[in-house]
């Protein structure tokens, strides 16, 4: 049935930007401070206080928009969107509506379907709230405004998604592309990127747009992708029901797989916006433009290509290295201390990527330090422990950042590489497997194996597996 | 000591610096006259008589070693209570901010203090600076130095009654549409408002953002300059504020006018205009002419959108700034209430008063979907097409002269009930604000009822000083060459 059905899906995505300062003071954009310590006359909506715009935030805006093949608005503006609520210190928040920052952009996504195309309507600089504690206990509220007023761009695409696929997609290429400029670290599960999904259906072949609804709360791509799909089928069951959509926002409960309306288009809120009198309008000059345009770093594909022609890595490798500037930065940074990019590549993209991926993690998480790596890699290399014992370590470098060296040390896994020890260990597990020596003299080859996988047990895996194997061949 | 407070403020600061007059005497003769006519005036909300005694001593010390030797140091002023000074309550003249204490100073007030101010109090206002008498204040009318029966004018009503009875030597107010000019030619004071952006906004609680100016209010000119030159600065904290190298505004008090064109508004003398204004207003003009000055009468135009143009455009910033006074954070929250937004609707019903709401709901409603484009957007065209006016004024004139105000003060209780009569009276302060021009206002003579009528010149942008020349030529052919210290009638 939901295949006579097209499912159209715009975003609205806020992302935290990684100036030190707050948008419209000079308090510190920090995370974690106590309450209402990062706050001023002008980020607690004091009388008499005014707005002095962070040009770093313009930049990040401009740098987000150019990456995204957006047009820069030379001549913009701030205007006041005004709505009461308590975590907004003024009663309303500075954002932009009438000339937003960058306009008509785009960027490429990937997915299984093939390559498309996603339309960026406009990036606007706007500032964060404060947050509310509701004290059950004391029954009230309380307010702290450390975030309020730190700097938030909103991206907002054309409705060109069709699928949670390619909402996915968009939103890693964002992340993506965003991370590279070092704009934010778009860590949706923090809320530093956070993203509202309209969607809409319509019947296979409609010009025409359906009624849409907004989802809001949504913290995590699996729960977008949930929430896409809950939608999409609620529209159809409706419209299949001979029932209306009703334009409304919808808030969406992860935990119970289902959403709910939060308040229909009737009773939005007139939010009386108007130009911002105290902040003068923006004028972005062509050397502004210019000078951010130079300053824009090496993005994924030459990043790509250089992997490939510097460290020699396949294409394969360079792609999934590049595809986080975490891992990407953490590579390089592990590579310079141990000069095997290979073996650097390898470590990341097995032991660690299979680690992430188990607790859920993202690379951005990663808080073990280059330099141990490095040195697991060394004590690989000069077989002073072997893979099995390596991988051991790997785990508490990858959960403690434990140093492998002293952790060899202490948990005595050095490799034993004494022959004259290893020659009586293997003569006894010769003398305890019969039927193998006899399988393998009468030219059973595997049952070799079967005997080196006995002495490596025996040794409780500190034997050097090539060594084990020659004096095995050597006494049979 | 009774013959200090006649002093001008450049008068006093040289008594004091040739030790004739100590700073402390200079504030006990303030102090003393203000114990005098205070019940009778009710120029101020807040006294600080504590911290200027303070003040002073610091003052004098500063004076004495040399650091301080400006020409207003030592001098005891008086600050409209929409300015914020750390450590006395900062009211606006409104319950909803009764127990506000600011925890900073604004720009302005710190420049005064720069320039050696004792700050004696802050000043009764309209509630919010909404207001043509000052009689909104939640905190009691002010009454006019000159016959008590009368209001002084507003919103600085109170800044303007202090310094025409004596209470203090000059006065910082405030003017969106009017607010300084219009009290002190009620009350017979000189007042300036400069070019939007020459004084710094920070600390001064918003009215209208985009209108709002900081300015002087003193006894003569020559203190207008001499004050406007110590608050103007450039100040980082404002995004509106200019970068301006012209700030040496007691440049201009030269009594030259010679070959100056001044142009008198014909839109500005016609209907409504009480004949003994229109009579002095014209008397003022021809003594400029016969100092040398060149004097016609020209066609403004557009004179009929302004007030409209004007409410539009404040209360539509007024409803979005005074949001935030919503019992939260800081003033005055409803002892009783259900839930957050019962919380808000109490608070903001008890806490502002009727003239306020008034504006609150105006701005609102122009603002709302709907509206925005038939109102505030053509109020904003409206203000561009008299900027538009006011510069071919300014290719053909250096100055425009003018009345303040079409009646002089009225009595108290007659203005509030009919309001939209009330903001008719704007019809000659508005626009100043709308193109963001500099005017000021000088004693031009008395009424019939021995009120007295201001004049109101008017430049275009950064002509501070061409006003400044004209007021000063002027002030010279004037009989009483400074405000005389009205002693308070009951």
């Amino acid at each position: 049935m939901s295949r006579e059905y097209e499912t159209v899906i715009g975003l609205e995505v806020h992302v935290e930007l990684a100036t030190k300062t707050k948008i419209f003071c000079g308090c510190s954009t920090a995370f974690g401070g106590a309450p209402n310590t990062h706050t001023c006359p002008v980020c607690t909506g004091m009388p008499g206080s005014l707005p002095v715009l962070n040009r770093q935030v313009v930049e990040y805006a401009m740098a987000v928009g150019l990456a995204a093949n957006c047009s820069i608005n030379r001549y913009c503006r701030f205007d006041r969107k005004n709505y009461f609520y308590p975590d907004n210190p003024q009663n309303y928040q500075i954002s932009q509506l009438y000339l937003p920052v960058c306009r008509d952009g785009s960027v490429e996504i990937e997915t299984p379907a093939g390559k498309k195309t996603v339309g960026i309507h406009e990036i606007h600089m706007e500032e964060d709230a404060g947050k509310l504690i509701h004290d059950e206990w004391g029954d009230c509220s309380l307010v702290d405004y450390n975030r309020s007023g730190v700097p938030l761009i909103e991206i907002v695409s054309e409705p060109d998604m069709r699928s949670a696929e390619e909402v996915i997609a968009y939103l890693e290429k964002l992340r993506m592309m965003i991370q590279y400029l070092g704009a934010s670290d778009c860590k949706l599960n923090e809320g530093s990127m956070r993203a509202d999904v309209n969607l809409s259906v319509r019947r296979a072949g409609e010009e025409a747009f359906g009624t849409r609804t907004e989802m809001k709360n949504l913290n995590s791509f699996k729960a977008i992708a949930r929430a896409i799909e809950n939608e999409k089928n609620r529209q159809i069951d409706l419209l299949e029901e001979g029932k209306k959509v009703i334009q409304e926002t919808r808030r969406w409960d992860d935990v119970k797989e289902y959403s709910y309306a939060m308040r229909s288009k009737e009773d939005a809120q007139d939010y009386r916006y108007f130009p911002e009198p105290d902040l003068v309008p923006l004028e972005i000059s062509e050397e502004w433009i210019e000078a951010v345009k130079s300053r824009q770093p090496e993005f994924q594909p030459e990043k790509m290509q250089r992997y490939k022609k510097e460290y020699g890595l396949p294409d394969y490798d360079a792609q999934i290295l590049t595809g986080s500037k975490y891992l990407a930065d953490f590579f390089e940074a592990v590579t310079e201390l141990c000069k095997k990019p290979k073996k650097v590549s390898n470590w990341l993209m097995g032991e660690t990527m299979r680690l992430l991926k188990e607790q859920e993690m993202e690379p951005e998480d990663i808080s073990f330090s280059p330099e141990n790596l490095a040195k697991l890699i060394e004590l690989t290399e000069e077989g002073s422990i072997n893979g099995t014992v390596a991988k051991e370590v790997f785990e508490q470098i990858f959960a403690k950042d434990v140093d492998p060296v002293s952790y060899v040390e202490e948990q005595g896994l050095k490799t034993v590489n004494d022959a004259g020890e290893l020659r009586n260990i293997i003569l006894q597990v010769i003398k305890d497997n019969p039927r193998s020596v006899a399988d393998y003299q009468n030219g059973k080859e595997k049952a070799i194996g079967f005997l080196v996988g006995q002495t490596m047990k025996a040794m409780k895996g500190k034997a050097n597996p090539g060594m084990v194997n020659q004096i095995l061949r050597e006494l049979l | 000591m009774k013959e200090i407070r006649t002093f001008t403020a450049r008068k006093l600061a040289e008594k004091i610096k040739q030790k004739e007059i100590s700073v402390a005497e200079a504030v006990q003769a303030a102090l003393e006259q203000i114990g005098s006519v205070e019940g009778e005036i009710n120029s101020f909300v807040t006294l600080d008589e504590e911290g200027a005694m303070k003040q002073a001593a610091r003052i004098q010390k500063e004076i004495d070693s040399g650091e301080l030797r400006g020409p207003l140091a030592g001098v005891p002023a008086a600050v409209k209570d929409n300015l914020c000074v750390e450590g006395l309550p900062a009211t606006c003249s409104s319950r909803i901010l009764e127990n506000f204490v600011p925890p900073y100073t604004a720009e302005a007030v710190l420049n005064l203090k720069k320039a050696g101010a004792v700050i004696l109090g802050k000043t009764n206002m309209d509630e919010f600076a909404m207001g043509s008498t000052t009689e909104t204040s939640a905190f009691g009318i002010t009454r006019n130095p000159w016959n008590t029966d009368y209001v002084p004018g507003g919103s600085s009503g109170g800044s303007c009654a202090a310094v025409a009875a004596g209470e203090c030597f000059y006065a910082l107010g405030s003017d969106t549409g009017g607010s300084i000019r219009q009290p002190a030619s009620f009350c017979g004071v000189t007042g300036l408002k400069p070019t939007y952006g020459t004084v710094s906004r920070y600390g001064l609680i918003a009215y209208g953002s985009s209108l709002d100016q900081i300015g002087p209010v003193a006894k003569d000119v020559a203190d207008c300059a001499a004050i406007l030159e110590a608050i103007a600065s450039y100040d980082k904290k404002d995004s509106t504020s200019l970068n301006r190298k012209d700030r040496d505004f007691t440049a201009a008090l030269k009594d030259d006018v010679k070959g100056m064109k001044i142009g008198i508004p014909r839109d500005y003398l016609g209907e409504g205009l009480e004949p003994d204004i229109k009579a002095a207003v014209l008397a003022a003009a021809k003594a400029l002419e016969e100092k040398g000055a060149f004097v016609e009468e020209f066609d403004l135009s557009l004179v009929e959108y302004v007030v409209p143009a004007y409410y539009v455009i404040a209360c539509a910033e007024a409803s979005s700034n005074l949001a935030r006074f919503d019992g939260v954070k800081y003033g005055y929250r409803s002892r009783e209430f259900e839930g957050l937004h019962q919380m808000y609707k109490k608070s903001r019903s008890e806490g502002f008063g009727p003239e306020v709401k008034r504006r609150i709901m105006l701005g609102s409603f122009v603002l709302s979907s709907g509206y925005y484009d038939a109102y505030y957007l053509k109020a904003l065209r409206t203000k561009a097409l008299i900027k538009q006016a006011f510069d071919r004024a300014f290719e053909t004139y250096d100055v425009i002269l003018g009345p303040v105000a079409p009646a002089t003060a009225p009595e108290i209780g007659k203005s509030l009930s009919d309001p939209l009569k009330m903001y008719l009276g704007d019809i000659y302060t508005v626009s100043v604000n709308l193109a963001g021009l500099p005017a000021m206002t000088l004693p031009c003579g008395l009424d019939e009822k021995g009120l007295p009528i201001g004049l109101q010149l008017i430049g275009d942008c950064f002509q501070e000083k061409k006003i400044l020349t004209a007021a000063y030529a002027y002030e010279q052919t004037r009989e009483w060459k400074n405000c005389n210290i009205q002693e308070v009638s009951a």
